[in-house]
């Protein structure tokens, strides 16, 4: 288990590494740095004190390691645009992602692996077409469209939630939630539904067709010729066989869920990280752009843990090794 | 038997006849694309010459609805454009991209997977730890940073005129890990099944073994993955240009119309959003359900 | 009463698009308390349809549209699913084949045998806990109350099919229906699990049911014996009766083509009830022939030479040498094959038997050691065109009809493979003669060479397999489990086929098998594997009659007795 878990930390540090030296080279390969700070018509001199105040001249070597010791610091420079510290401003609009995401996710898994059991289970029923055609729709509802639908719905048409932003945050000292009152409750439904469907249909489609392949196996045949119940078949036998797989593909799923909130986000206005990221590709402010991939990938690799770690659980071939 | 009755018999072809949610997914995917592709010849207007818009006839409703005009089936939108013609044309664009993008994305792809499952060893580990960072990014986020590069590339004044083939290239270089994971996957199958020693024994050189022999039997699940990653890369191309990254408004891809309608849905002019969107979903939703079909054709375990 | 069960003029049938299937025709059998009947028959027979129609387990959209099924004197047909559950488990076992995946990987053996004594008996945790460390323990599992915490894939095929058994009668069922229990097991191990089962059924006066494709376990363990052809069962009896004087036609033709264990015979004897026995097609003239010229190439001398040949495949890896898991797969292997002769690798699976074939072929590359083709060294520089050139007259027909072809191609595009890429022909033309003459002459027709594989039976495919080697001209011939995967009656005709190629071209043969029977109708000379390493090296006929190694000793008492077998 010990060497299992250090193998995977290994991993994800070289998965780092890699990530943080492309988000290194953004500042080189895109755009002049210092055309970006001082702007075009700056003098001579002006440049070149920039150029040594960066350290542009070093070897790119040397560049990168301090590159590397400073994100560890939590450190990416100033933002272009803003003239702001990037770490400053990724902590500020944290919470509004990580909310967003953390909702969508509970909404995700609860109704995607309950419809996709009972999917699974009753494979005849009618119920079970419906919701397996509605969910093909989800599939094919691009992020954006399900966002404008709802706003349109429910906050133009019916007037009953707000359109855009975040309201009703309760300062915590060093988290700004909006979890905490009903104002925030009917600013984050929408988003985070919006934001929801597309995974949750994901996910729903996969139990249902590991749930129909386990099913097909051998084991289940057995536990029906021993005259096990249906609820010990389904639920004791094939439920958690299901979930090996299951549980990988939710872990890459939360990290879609990461990656379309910038498209959430930027529909509902949503203070968050994402629409931070997608002003700053508009304006190639690099800083941002690279603390965000960063971020992204750090986020993931810590999922991905979580997830190696889950498998343990609920795996004995691999707790107890082959 | 004929040729024809040969291939009703295919269990394949046989699926496809008694599957009426195939049948009507492909019809819809055919139409569509067809629509699209002669675009010129079916649209009622041409949205890019300026001698048939008239701002006169800007932001007329459908033509039921009170106010509308009968030459302007769909309504128009705020320049005065006809919104079936640009549909049509924002279709063209739409579905080019998809395709071209996951042409892109399969070659790559399954080049990689093939040669990374078949050879093993130092290479396949280089080709699928790339693959298994570039999957630590999400796909939409990583198309959004290669798009936004690629632009800032570009010098201001071809921004527009390269616009499309730096959205293909994003799409379809964020595409190509899906690609050589399953082509890896069957190739590794494939490459133990005995046929292929047999072919080794033989003494024919891997390049050919891995086009002759391994290629042809990884083709089932990738083609899958094709149907819908193109109806992902569609999607994609439509995120993208609705963020305002992609396609600019002057040619106009159906997630440009729904971005530029957005802006009147507060004002009550739904229809210049809600058409395009329309069309959108029904064109992903048909490759969907054809995707759909297919994998399960395809599986043999279900069948 | 004395009946168990007993089925009468039973149908089973399997709607398809392609018409309804009937699977099973007219099937009357009858099961005894303490009797073991053996449902016997090939594949496609319905034997194993008939146990699962007695469970009302059919695999959809099968279903049983004719006949009845008494159980101690109990209707089943047209009972509800709840009573059926009530049955199944309580008073009719069931054990499947694959004891790999017959039990839930992820639940402790103790789970899943306490569910199911809870299900069959009403008994509370800790009693149900000690019937489950009894019932273990009757199936000669030791350290039973142990083993209730261990998950499946700590145990072995062996030991797993025993928990499989125990489970079956965990609910003190009347009768067991075993479905192939041995085939997925060694044959070591085969004769335990059998032994078991007979055991379980005298002591407990179990009706069983043994379902099996295999004459020798019939002849091991069964009282009774029903014979299966194409749903129909065309003859019951006595299990002496049956072996030694079969009435039915079938019948006579299928015990015909068993491998014989106890003698050698020249040829098998040809079986004409069965499609594909006879060999319509016309054979071509080897002396005249494109095929001949190889026979020009005859040299004198070893044809085959391997010298202490090593390989160890990595079990676990790990970043230091010591603490990588290895294993010997092949542990300092020797032999010569001369020009000529048929030798034969004997050993049970894991021996490491086909990893020597695929290390002569140059599929694997060896540790150690060497080969040598016909006196070239193909080992040390596998890529040099000296090796390739010599390994060219090594051809290979695998263990497997169905992975061994690629579904893709033509089978003229498959045979033609090799005569196209060394260019052995001057015209396109004459190399589809050709292709077309290999395949009438392996008995296929020439028409086949427009069709594709899935047209093809196993046996017809194992053909097409011969008929690509043979497209290479060569002049050694590895056979790695050629007929294993093939019913009897067509192991036989393939057999046959295989013995007439190596005379007419003076084939120098590497025959590689599990099954003692085979190998002695098929070689001269015959090494016996184990662990990778080879224990004996003998005369066919002087490693039947005087093993030399225990080793040998074992397997020879593990083969099927055939004294029930009459003269034919």
């Amino acid at each position: 288990m010990f060497f299992f878990i250090l193998k995977r930390l290994a991993q994800s540090v070289l998965v780092m590494a890699i990530v943080s030296a492309v988000s290194f080279s953004l500042f080189n390969f895109v755009g002049d740095p210092v055309n970006n700070m001082v702007g075009q018509d700056a003098t001579r001199e002006q440049r070149i004190e920039i150029r040594e105040q960066l350290g542009l001249d070093d070897p790119i070597l040397t560049q990168y390691t301090r590159f590397l010791g400073n994100m560890l610091q939590g450190d990416f420079g100033l933002s272009y645009r803003i003239k702001r510290p990037v770490d400053q401003l990724i902590m500020e609009r944290l919470p509004a992602t990580l909310e967003l995401v953390f909702v969508s996710a509970i909404i995700a898994l609860v109704v995607g692996i309950g419809l996709g059991v009972y999917t699974g289970i009753r494979r005849k029923s009618w119920v079970s077409r419906v919701i397996l055609s509605v969910s093909l729709v989800g599939v094919s509802l691009p992020t954006f469209i399900i966002g404008i639908g709802l706003i349109y719905i429910f906050a133009v048409y019916m007037r009953w939630l707000p359109s855009s932003g975040r309201s009703g945050t309760v300062d915590l000292g060093w988290w700004k939630t909006s979890l905490l009152t009903v104002d925030g409750w009917r600013a984050i439904i929408l988003p985070a539904i919006t934001l929801s469907l597309f995974q949750l249909t994901l996910i729903l489609r996969l139990v249902r067709a590991e749930m129909l392949e386990v099913m097909q196996t051998d084991f289940i045949k057995f536990a029906r010729a021993r005259g096990l119940s249906e609820r010990a078949i389904n639920f004791r036998h094939a439920l958690r066989n299901t979930l090996v797989p299951v549980i990988t593909i939710i872990g890459l799923n939360i990290g879609g869920l990461i990656a379309f909130s910038v498209i959430t986000e930027t529909v509902f206005q949503w203070p968050g990280t994402g629409l931070m990221f997608i002003q700053a590709v508009d304006f190639v402010d690099v800083p941002i752009m690279a603390a965000y991939l960063v971020f992204v990938a750090l986020l993931f690799v810590l999922i991905n843990l979580v997830v190696d770690i889950l498998y343990f659980v609920v795996d004995p071939r691999i707790r107890l090794g082959d | 038997m004929t040729r024809w009755e040969r291939f009703k018999d295919n269990d394949i072809v046989w699926s496809f006849l008694h599957s009426p949610g195939a049948m009507i997914a492909a019809a819809i995917t055919v139409i569509s694309i067809l629509a699209c592709v002669f675009a010129p010849l079916i649209a009622p207007f041409d949205p890019f010459d300026p001698s048939q818009i008239s701002l006169w006839d800007g932001k007329l409703p459908p033509a039921w609805v009170e106010g509308g005009q009968p030459q302007y089936l769909l309504g128009t939108d705020n320049q005065g454009r006809d919104m079936l013609s640009t549909i049509l044309y924002g279709g063209r664009l739409s579905i080019l991209v998809g395709l071209a993008a996951v042409c892109l994305g399969m070659v790559l792809g399954v080049t990689l997977g093939v040669i990374s499952g078949y050879v093993g060893g130092v290479t396949d580990a280089v080709i699928m730890r790339i693959a298994d960072v570039q999957l630590t990014i999400p796909g939409i986020l990583l198309a959004i940073l290669i798009n936004g590069i690629g632009r800032a590339f570009l010098p201001l004044e071809l921004r527009q005129e390269f616009a499309v083939y730096v959205v293909i290239i994003a799409i379809g270089l964020t595409d190509w890990p899906q690609f050589a994971r399953v082509a890896r996957g069957a190739t590794m199958v494939e490459a133990n099944k005995e046929y292929v020693q047999a072919a080794r024994i033989i003494g024919l050189p891997a390049w050919l073994i891995m086009v002759r022999h391994v290629l042809p039997n990884t083709l089932r699940p990738v083609l899958v993955i094709a149907t819908i990653g193109l109806a992902l890369a569609i999607i994609a191309e439509a995120t993208l240009s609705f963020l305002g990254q992609g396609i600019p408004p002057t040619t106009p891809s159906l997630g440009t119309l729904i971005r530029v309608g957005n802006e009147y849905l507060f004002s009550g002019l739904w229809w210049i959003t809600f058409f395009p969107a329309i069309a959108l979903v029904v064109l992903v939703f048909a490759v969907n359900l054809l995707g759909d079909w297919m994998r399960d054709a395809l599986n043999p375990k279900l069948r | 009463m004395t009946e168990l069960l007993k089925i009468t003029d039973l149908d089973v049938e399997f709607p398809t698009r392609r018409g309804t299937v009937r699977a099973a025709r007219g099937v009357n059998l009858t099961v005894s308390p303490g009797e073991v009947l053996g449902l016997v028959g090939e594949s496609g027979a319905g034997k194993s349809t008939i146990g699962n129609a007695i469970i009302d387990l059919l695999v959809a959209p099968g279903r049983v549209s004719a006949g009845s099924i008494l159980f101690e004197g109990e209707e089943l047909r047209g009972r509800s699913e709840a009573e059926m559950r009530r049955v199944r488990g309580d008073r009719i076992g069931m054990i499947f084949q694959d004891p790999q995946t017959s039990l839930n990987p992820l639940m402790t053996i103790g789970g899943q045998l306490i569910e199911t004594i809870e299900k069959t008996n009403d008994l509370s945790g800790s009693e149900a806990e000690k019937r489950a460390i009894e019932l273990l323990e009757q199936v000669g599992i030791t350290e039973a109350k142990a083993r209730l915490s261990a998950y499946p894939h700590q145990f072995s095929g062996g030991m797993r099919q025993r928990v499989v058994i125990a489970l079956a009668l965990a609910g003190d069922p009347d009768l067991i229906i075993a479905d192939e229990p041995t085939t997925a097991l060694d044959v070591s191990i085969q004769a335990q699990i059998l032994d078991l089962i007979k055991r379980l059924c005298r002591e407990r006066d179990l009706g069983v049911i043994i379902v099996t494709h295999d004459i020798g376990v019939i002849a091991n363990i069964a009282d009774r014996v029903a014979v299966m052809y194409r749903g129909e069962v065309v003859e019951t009896g006595d299990v002496a009766q049956i072996l030694g004087a079969p009435e039915h036609e079938y019948t006579k033709s299928l015990i015909a083509a068993v491998p014989r264990a106890d003698r050698k015979l020249d040829r098998f004897s040809s079986v004409d009830y069965i499609e594909g026995g006879t060999t319509p097609f016309k054979r071509i003239d080897i002396q005249t022939h494109w095929l001949g010229q190889s026979l020009r190439e005859r040299k004198t001398g070893p044809a085959v030479e391997v010298e202490n040949l090593n390989l160890s495949f990595v079990l676990q890896k790990a970043v230091l040498k010591q603490n990588r898991k290895m294993l010997k797969a092949v542990d300092n292997v020797s032999f010569v094959v001369s020009e000529g002769e048929t030798f034969g690798l004997v050993g049970e699976s894991g021996s490491g038997k086909s990893t020597v074939a695929r290390l002569i072929t140059g599929l694997y590359r060896q540790d150690s050691g060497t080969v040598r083709v016909n006196g070239e060294d193909v080992s040390s520089r596998p890529k040099s065109a000296a090796a390739r050139a010599a390994r060219r007259a090594v051809q290979m027909i695998f263990q497997d009809p169905y992975s061994s072809l690629n579904a893709r191609m033509r089978v003229l595009d498959i045979v033609a493979e090799p005569i196209r890429f060394y260019r052995l022909t001057k015209t396109e033309a004459e190399t589809r003669q050709i292709v077309g003459e290999l395949l009438d002459h392996v008995g296929l027709g020439a028409k086949a060479a427009l069709r594709y594989p899935h047209e093809f039976s196993g046996g017809q495919r194992q053909r097409i397999s011969i008929a690509r080697a043979l497209a290479s001209r060569p002049r050694i011939l590895i056979c790695d489990e050629p007929t294993s995967a093939l019913d009897v009656s067509v192991q036989a005709t393939i057999l046959n086929l295989l013995k007439d190629l190596q005379q007419e071209l003076g084939l120098t043969m590497l025959f590689i098998s599990h099954d003692l029977p085979v190998v002695r109708q098929m070689c001269d000379r015959i090494a016996v594997m184990r662990h990778g390493s080879i224990c004996e090296v003998s005369e066919t006929e002087r490693l039947f009659s005087a093993p030399k190694h225990d080793y040998s000793r074992h397997l020879l008492d593990l083969m099927p007795r055939m004294d029930l077998l009459g003269e034919t």
